[in-house]
């Protein structure tokens, strides 16, 4: 269920560790210091480790929770390939994809753009800061429902509202979240996470060192030289931590899907695991969407890892 | 800039950098502005009458009023109680993770286990797995074995346990920055572990544990998915009632927008109180 041992393994070299022969096996030191990690540990298996194994098992169950419906059974790979010949789960596997890729990108170049101008001096940058990082300390669904009826609502939505005033004809009548309902959650999402990812680019920026950074000004490189081969490379880390810390929060999105077009053509499987399991009470099904979420997670997290891992070693 | 550079510069090109900064402070402004608006537009909207706030084409300069905002606390089933179960699983679920975290941490940095990072990383994988691909094992559980619905508790446990990893490496990053050399030598000069705790660890501590605490209470007053399967009336949350408040039959937004407004205000608080330490605290303690 998690990919910590294999990925990790790498990490602890030996000749980082202390001789073996002070940490015996069952030496009471090590167990003083193990004791405090215990509680946590323990607790954190039994509530989230435990209910993947019952998901994983449940989704080899053919169960569905609708009053005239059948007795559980075993149901073999049955509940996978309903998620797989369904064309409507198929979609919700490419509608999740597609929105994290495009959020995820489009917010990291739209990130690094802005960290690069927050970076320079200007009359007012504090205040300019604080209203980037804003949209990142409203509650996803309160942004999503709003985004949905305040701002891209049919007729008194603010778009609406201000396409009219620029005197485009018949703008009450233009419907983006029905006609693009994607588009209309990738545009909340972008909305609040480039905050997220630019704070993370904007403090990897700070920490250049300005000393080489004026010496490389000196011997009369200019700004797109430095940029390309010296803040690039120096931010390089902090972008893929923020796309990979990225990449985990809006895989999981539920919240703008909910709260905007209610997935009307705009399903990705986290909504489609609550649909099937709390409308359509298929829990065999949910079960199985619910395991291939969860190996989609893995392929990311594998490579997320990795990149957490590098900045971990750097720091001993 | 070095007395090299500024003597070689000539006041045409001090003009052309002075013009380059206006443009990008003024590019600055834009951009800040567009991102603010549709907040500022949330908020204006939650001042309009229900009438003023959805019409064709809007209607920008409305008076303002404060009924939205008096008509969502004053009802029996309104905003009051799903802030106060919002209030509560939040605060006591951050309390759990730190009482279960600092231990941790404190495992991991001052003292640290043999494969320490083994444990990190154990910690951060459960984090990567979704939320939702658990949920209905937890719902079943809760309703059908323990026979809770609509309980607090049951989410204070279950937001303790989705911020637990994300407390432990923020924990873990601010315990690292305290020099074990001082640690060191209070334990020779004869200081026990709680004299460490309180007079050396504490004081150097105790601004990130804030920051990871603001997080925490960030993430767990924001969960949606968890609240809206496991609640229905008395333990609803502020985030699951707000989305209660679309109706298509009503001038409903002026209401939404309030209620949107006054569930974001703790998040807003908590963000900017913990905004020096924020991006150490988001970044899991890799970004200093």
């Amino acid at each position: 269920m998690t990919v910590s041992v294999a990925e990790s393994s790498a990490l602890s070299t030996p000749a980082a560790g202390p001789p073996v022969a002070t940490y015996r096996k069952w030496d009471r030191e090590s167990w003083v210091r193990r004791a405090p990690l215990l509680p946590a540990l323990v607790f954190l298996i039994v509530v989230t480790q435990l209910p993947f194994v019952a998901t994983l098992v449940m989704s080899f169950i053919k169960w569905s929770a609708q009053p005239d419906a059948p007795g559980k059974s075993f149901a073999g790979f049955d509940n996978f390939k309903t998620v797989f010949s369904t064309p409507a789960y198929r979609q919700a596997v490419f509608t999740t994809i597609e929105m994290t890729v495009t959020v995820v990108v489009v917010s990291a170049v739209l990130a690094l753009a802005i960290a690069l101008l927050l970076d320079r001096a200007f009359i007012g940058r504090g205040v300019v800061r604080t209203m980037m990082i804003a949209p990142f300390l409203i509650v996803p669904i309160a942004a999503a429902v709003f985004w949905g009826n305040g701002i891209l609502q049919t007729g008194f939505g603010l778009l609406d509202g201000l396409l009219g005033e620029l005197g485009v004809h018949n703008a009450q009548n233009i419907s983006f979240l029905t006609s693009h309902p994607k588009l209309s959650i990738e545009m909340a999402l972008i909305w609040q996470w480039t905050p997220f990812m630019m704070l993370i680019l904007l403090a990897g920026l700070q920490s250049r060192d300005p000393e080489v950074m004026e010496a490389a000004q000196i011997d009369g490189a200019n700004a797109w030289q430095t940029f390309i081969h010296m803040t690039m490379p120096h931010v390089r880390r902090y972008l893929e931590l923020s796309i990979v810390l990225g990449t985990i929060f809006i895989l999981q999105n539920f919240d703008f899907v909910l709260g905007m077009t209610g997935g009307l053509n705009s399903t990705n499987i986290p909504y489609s695991v609550y649909e099937v399991f709390y409308s359509a009470k298929d829990y065999g099904v949910a079960s199985a969407l619910g395991v291939v979420v969860v190996i989609g997670s893995i392929i990311v997290a594998t490579f997320g890892l990795r990149v957490v891992s590098s900045l971990l070693t750097e720091e001993n | 800039m070095s007395a090299v550079a500024q003597v070689a510069q000539s006041p045409a090109a001090r003009n052309r950098r002075r013009a380059g900064t206006i443009a990008i402070g003024l590019a600055a402004w834009v951009i800040g502005f567009i991102f603010i608006v549709p907040i500022l537009y949330m908020v204006l909207t939650s001042l309009h009458h229900p009438s003023d706030a959805q019409t064709y084409p809007p209607s920008w300069g409305a008076s303002l009023t404060f009924s939205n905002y008096k008509s969502l606390f004053s009802s029996s089933d309104g905003i009051g109680v799903p802030l106060l179960n919002s209030a509560f699983t939040s605060l006591v679920s951050t309390a759990l993770v730190l009482v279960l975290a600092f231990p941790a941490a404190y495992a991991l940095s001052i003292k640290p286990v043999r494969k320490w990072s083994d444990t990190m990383f154990f910690f951060l994988s459960t984090k990567m797995l979704p939320l939702v691909a658990g949920i209905l094992p937890i719902y079943l559980f809760t309703t059908k074995v323990i026979h809770m619905p609509d309980n607090v508790f049951v989410l204070v446990v279950l937001y303790t346990a989705m911020n637990l990893p994300i407390a432990v490496w923020m924990m873990r990053s601010f315990l690292a920055e305290v020099p074990g050399a001082i640690i060191e030598a209070a334990s020779i000069d004869g200081a026990g572990t709680m004299t460490i705790l309180t007079r050396i660890i504490g004081p150097i501590a105790t601004p990130g544990i804030a920051a990871t605490s603001l997080i925490c209470f960030i993430f767990a007053w924001n969960e949606q998915l968890y609240a809206k399967v496991l609640t229905s009336v008395s333990a609803q949350t502020g985030p699951v009632f707000v989305n209660t408040l679309i109706q298509t039959e009503h001038s409903y937004l002026a209401q939404l927008a309030a209620g949107a407004t006054v569930v974001s205000i703790p998040v807003l608080f908590a963000g900017f109180a913990a905004q020096d330490k924020l991006v150490q605290g988001l970044s899991l303690g890799a970004v200093k």
